[in-house]
């Protein structure tokens, strides 16, 4: 038993004072960057798109090393992602297109 | 708590997703977050949660090393951070309510869904910090008498980053899609 808690110990170690802080100047870079774009004239499909994409980098740093999931059994990322993920992406099939459909639809008065 | 995350995770998405069907879809959607005061508040907003996260991480860590007292100093600060988040956003709030006159079913830019999902979900997302912030308190005077263990600190840790998360996603979705260029 008592063999079992040492190494339990052991794996849990995760991530040292100084891999945070760089997350962290990570994260308040790719936010830098969100506001900025806010500020580009580019059409709100793209916008979109890359700014999602920055945020699912933000989250999956966030997951990886704030939430330790790294450093957590492989088996634990199998149960909870491949699940999540496809949810969304369902989701994102069905609704999407259709919202830009009723865009270019639109009756130009 | 991994499940409860995943399970919320979902709610968020699809409460998000219905707000950008709804962005894209409408061509004259609002756009009234000046850059001051709002895009500089909400900047400010994800600057305290990005941070309480790392200092919820050092929690974490100090509990880990067993140094409860290091512990408590480090979610106070955390705590710190997701209140400081709330009197923020709550200031945030009460601006557009009383000198921008909008509300869950009308304001003055048109597009009255606009206020409709603005509120909800952020509306939403603040109710989360202000029951991390909760749990946070149960957990610090827990640990400074001496009871909870490692595995507590960091289930709540968990919670305080998915709260952090999903901040990431209405940050941008919200108010970066809606500012005034």
């Amino acid at each position: 038993m008592s063999d079992h808690a040492t190494t339990h110990i052991e794996e849990v170690e995760h991530g040292t004072v100084k891999s945070f802080s760089i997350v962290w100047i990570l994260l308040l870079i790719f936010t830098g960057i969100e506001v900025l774009l806010a500020y580009e004239q580019v059409t709100p499909v793209i916008m979109l798109v890359i700014l999602i994409g920055l945020s699912v980098l933000k989250a999956a740093l966030i997951i990886a090393y704030f939430m330790h999931l790294k450093f957590e059994r492989f088996s634990l990322f199998l149960t909870l992602f491949p699940m999540l993920v496809l949810c969304i992406i369902l989701m994102l099939i069905i609704f999407m297109p259709d919202s830009l459909r009723s865009l270019n639809m639109r009756v130009v008065q | 708590m991994w499940l409860f995350i995943c399970s919320d995770a979902l709610t968020f998405s699809a409460l998000l997703m219905a707000y950008t069907y709804l962005r894209l879809a409408t061509p004259e959607w609002p756009k009234p977050f000046h850059f001051s005061p709002s895009i500089i508040f909400s900047s400010i907003m994800t600057f305290c949660l990005l941070s309480s996260s790392l200092t919820m991480v050092m929690a974490v860590h100090a509990m880990h090393h067993g140094n409860r007292k290091a512990t408590v100093r480090w979610i106070l600060a955390t705590m710190a951070g997701g209140v400081a988040f709330v009197v923020l956003h709550a200031t945030e709030w009460r601006n557009l309510i009383v000198n921008e006159h909008m509300s869950p079913s009308s304001n003055e830019w048109g597009e009255p869904l606009f206020g409709a999902t603005f509120f909800g979900i952020t509306g939403l997302h603040m109710t989360h910090v202000i029951i991390g912030v909760i749990y946070l308190a149960i957990v610090t005077i827990a640990v400074s008498r001496g009871k909870f263990k490692y595995e507590d600190v960091e289930v709540a840790g968990l919670y305080w980053h998915f709260v952090d998360l999903v901040w990431m996603f209405v940050f941008p979705l919200v108010y970066l899609m809606s500012a005034k260029i």
